[in-house]
């Protein structure tokens, strides 16, 4: 516990700002304490990052770092379909790595979602094939099974007090197992004729509606961030100042406008474009990332639930002093994390065309908790946002599609899982050393 | 004097064959710092943990506010109103002051069912203005940037938020530096100025001096003596803890054994 070598340097900054606004208001609440000008709140962000808040800092520098070098190395992996194609091969990791996050936050870890998402995903699948059913049943009873697993694995972390480890590892095993028996075939996989599965990972917007989802979402985004003020305002507290508000919307407008220009540019080729057909258009998967984000993201920073699930992840006996009851805490996030990897399970078999015996184990999952971890997200608990899955699921789909053409030869393979290996061991680096800096 | 809000009498409770405590009278009024003293192993821990309903007594009353009341667990002290701040503070440091002070009891918009993070970061800092607390410079500071002494404010500081009646301080100075202890003790004074009990459990003599109405000093599990502060000096008080009487004060000769 740190009384003064925490403040450190930026000591006399802070009683500064303590004693003018104590002279300003004497008998003030005391509020937040949010930086009113645009190079205040820069500074402050730079102290954060400085004190071990690294945040999005290096997954975003990661990404720039990359595409850089694969950039320069190979002409044709900024062009616009190597681009399309990075997006799309994020999606089942990036999936998978949300759920993660909620594991994440409790210092949990699951290793057998690779496997229970692919097992998942081969119900859904048989559930379409083998009995005909409609897309929509296929989803969710892949979701559900996915649910189902996760309960008895939460239950068995939670209540009979194994580790997380354990626990996961042993399913990690058994459910390759369970997946041969749902799949159930002399070909040792199951194939995926229905189209609306196959779109999970191929489909993509119309450009139009690309366009409409861009403006829809950011306009969403700056409403929901001025009620916020406004509710800020009335209670008389320190609120958000707009200049900083507009630069921040701007860039998400701009980013989010490259990115769908960017999806949007036709790639059909010569005969595709004689016959009309475009490739061109935002992927479904980005969208269903999207709205994961939305939601999940709510869930987390805005709900009872998700504030509660941070409190278990920081300080359990202080939540449970506090009436939080852990036990279901802790068994909901593996419900959910399954859940997720049931969906992620199912964009991977529309990529694939189906689910295969041994899909999802190999390193699936560690590549979904090195995305986690490398978007920022914490392996010892308490720290985590969904957008982590995304950043660094985006930041590993650049790496995996710029080596795997950059490394030929032999043993490429080999080179390759020994530099992802390498990655997810920074990115677990980086985590130990941000966490040291902030003590 | 006003009535004690809390009155325990003849409390007793054993663990199997070991009786830690053999028969409590103890109160507490409101607008009072009652310090709680003894040695360790005197069942000071015992005792807290009794009137925090996290241990069930074996005999003896309970009254609060006058009506013997059954404590059964956490949750009906906390319903009458007890709080506890407990020696490690239990402050999630993942969490800003504000998350914190509503842990468990987040204030959810009437609409959309969110949390209320406007509402609630009103109140925290009303509740810290008015305890008067200036070492904090933002309330929405993750308490792990928070040095000893402000995160005992902000445990502190809680209790203000629920109206407790009754409020428990297990050693809040126990790890604190000379200027910060002065800080946390003022607080304690306007905590029970603001009209609660407060219940001081310290080791230091000096601090209990300094800022209670009374001193409880508990024997092997006896009440040794509750007397009014301005009353005795700091060497009875040691003779109390380490003795358990003191001149006319404390266990008469025999019952001490």
């Amino acid at each position: 516990m740190s009384t003064d070598t925490g403040t450190g340097t930026n000591a006399p900054v802070e009683r500064d700002a303590v004693a003018e606004h104590e002279a300003a208001n004497p008998a003030a609440n005391v509020t937040a304490l949010i930086p009113q000008t645009l190079g205040g709140t820069f500074r402050s962000y730079l102290r954060s990052v400085r004190s071990g808040e690294t945040g999005s800092v290096p997954a975003v520098v990661g990404a720039l770092v990359l595409m850089v070098i694969f950039g320069a190395a190979q002409s044709n992996f900024l062009s616009s379909s190597n681009i399309v194609a990075i997006v799309q091969q994020a999606a089942p990791t990036t999936i998978m790595a949300m759920g993660l996050v909620f594991v994440l936050l409790l210092g949990e870890i699951d290793l057998s979602a690779g496997v229970v998402g692919s097992t998942a995903a081969a119900f859904g699948a048989v559930l379409s094939v083998k009995h005909g059913m409609p897309w929509y049943v296929a989803i969710l009873g892949s979701a559900a099974f996915g649910g189902v697993v996760g309960l008895l694995l939460g239950w068995l972390r939670a209540k009979l007090n194994i580790p997380s480890f354990v626990v996961t590892l042993s399913a990690f095993i058994a459910f390759q197992g369970v997946q041969i028996l749902v799949i159930n075939s002399k070909s040792n996989g199951v194939q995926v004729s229905d189209q609306t599965l196959h779109d999970l990972y191929f489909g993509r917007l119309s450009p139009v509606a690309g366009w409409i989802l861009l403006v829809v979402a950011v306009a969403l985004y700056v409403l929901v961030k001025l009620v916020q003020n406004a509710a800020r305002k009335r209670k008389g507290l320190a609120i958000v100042p707009l200049a900083v508000l507009g630069l921040r919307s701007l860039a998400i407008a701009v980013f989010g406008g490259v990115f769908v220009y960017l999806m949007n540019i036709d790639q059909s080729v010569a005969w595709q474009q004689r016959a009309g057909i475009h490739q061109w258009g935002v992927p479904w998967s980005s969208v269903i990332i999207l709205g994961l984000l939305v939601v999940l993201g709510f869930t987390l920073t805005k709900t009872r639930y998700g504030r509660h699930v941070f409190a278990v992840g920081g300080n359990e006996e202080a939540a449970r002093r506090a009436g939080i009851r852990v036990l279901s805490i802790r068994t909901s996030v593996f419900v959910l994390c399954s859940a997720l990897a049931a969906l992620s399970g199912l964009i991977l078999a529309g990529q694939l065309g189906g689910v295969s015996t041994g899909d999802g184990a190999g390193n699936t999952l560690l590549l979904a908790v090195a995305a986690a971890v490398i978007g920022g997200t914490s392996l010892m608990g308490g720290r985590g946002r969904i957008v982590d899955a995304i950043l660094g699921g985006v930041v590993l789909a650049i790496l995996q599609n710029g080596i795997s053409d950059l490394l030929q030869g032999n043993n490429a393979s080999a080179y390759e899982l020994i530099i992802e290996g390498a990655v997810l061991l920074l990115a677990a680096a980086v985590d130990s050393v941000s966490r040291r800096a902030r003590r | 004097m006003s009535e004690p809000v809390l009155r325990l009498r003849g409390i007793t409770k054993s663990f199997g064959p070991v009786e830690v405590l053999k028969g409590v009278d103890f109160e507490a009024n409101p607008g009072e710092v009652t310090a709680l003293v003894g040695d360790n192993g005197a069942g000071k821990s015992t005792l807290v943990k009794c009137i925090g309903g996290t241990y069930h007594i074996d005999g003896g009353e309970y009254l609060f506010e006058g009506k013997p009341v059954t404590v059964k667990g956490p949750r009906d002290a906390s319903a009458l109103g007890i709080e506890i701040v407990y020696q490690d503070l239990a402050l999630c440091d993942n969490l800003d002051i504000v998350q914190n002070m509503f842990l468990g009891r987040e204030s959810v918009s009437r609409l959309s069912r969110t949390l209320d993070e406007a509402e609630m970061e009103h109140q925290a800092g009303k509740a810290l203005a008015s305890l008067s607390v200036r070492t904090v410079k933002s309330v929405r500071q993750k308490v792990s940037s928070l040095s000893g002494g402000q995160r005992q404010t902000v445990a502190i500081a809680k209790t203000v938020l629920w109206n407790s009646k009754v409020v428990i301080l297990d050693e809040p100075t126990a790890a604190l530096g000379v200027a910060q202890t002065a800080q946390v003790l003022d607080l304690v004074r306007r905590l029970a100025d603001q009209g609660m009990a407060v219940i001081l459990i310290s080791h230091n003599m000096l601090d209990v001096l300094k800022v209670s109405d009374s001193v409880a000093a508990l024997y092997l599990g006896r009440m040794a003596a509750q007397v009014r502060t301005s009353e005795v000096n700091q060497t009875q008080i040691v003779e109390l803890i380490t003795a358990g009487r003191s001149g006319s004060l404390g266990l008469k000769e025999g019952a001490a054994a």
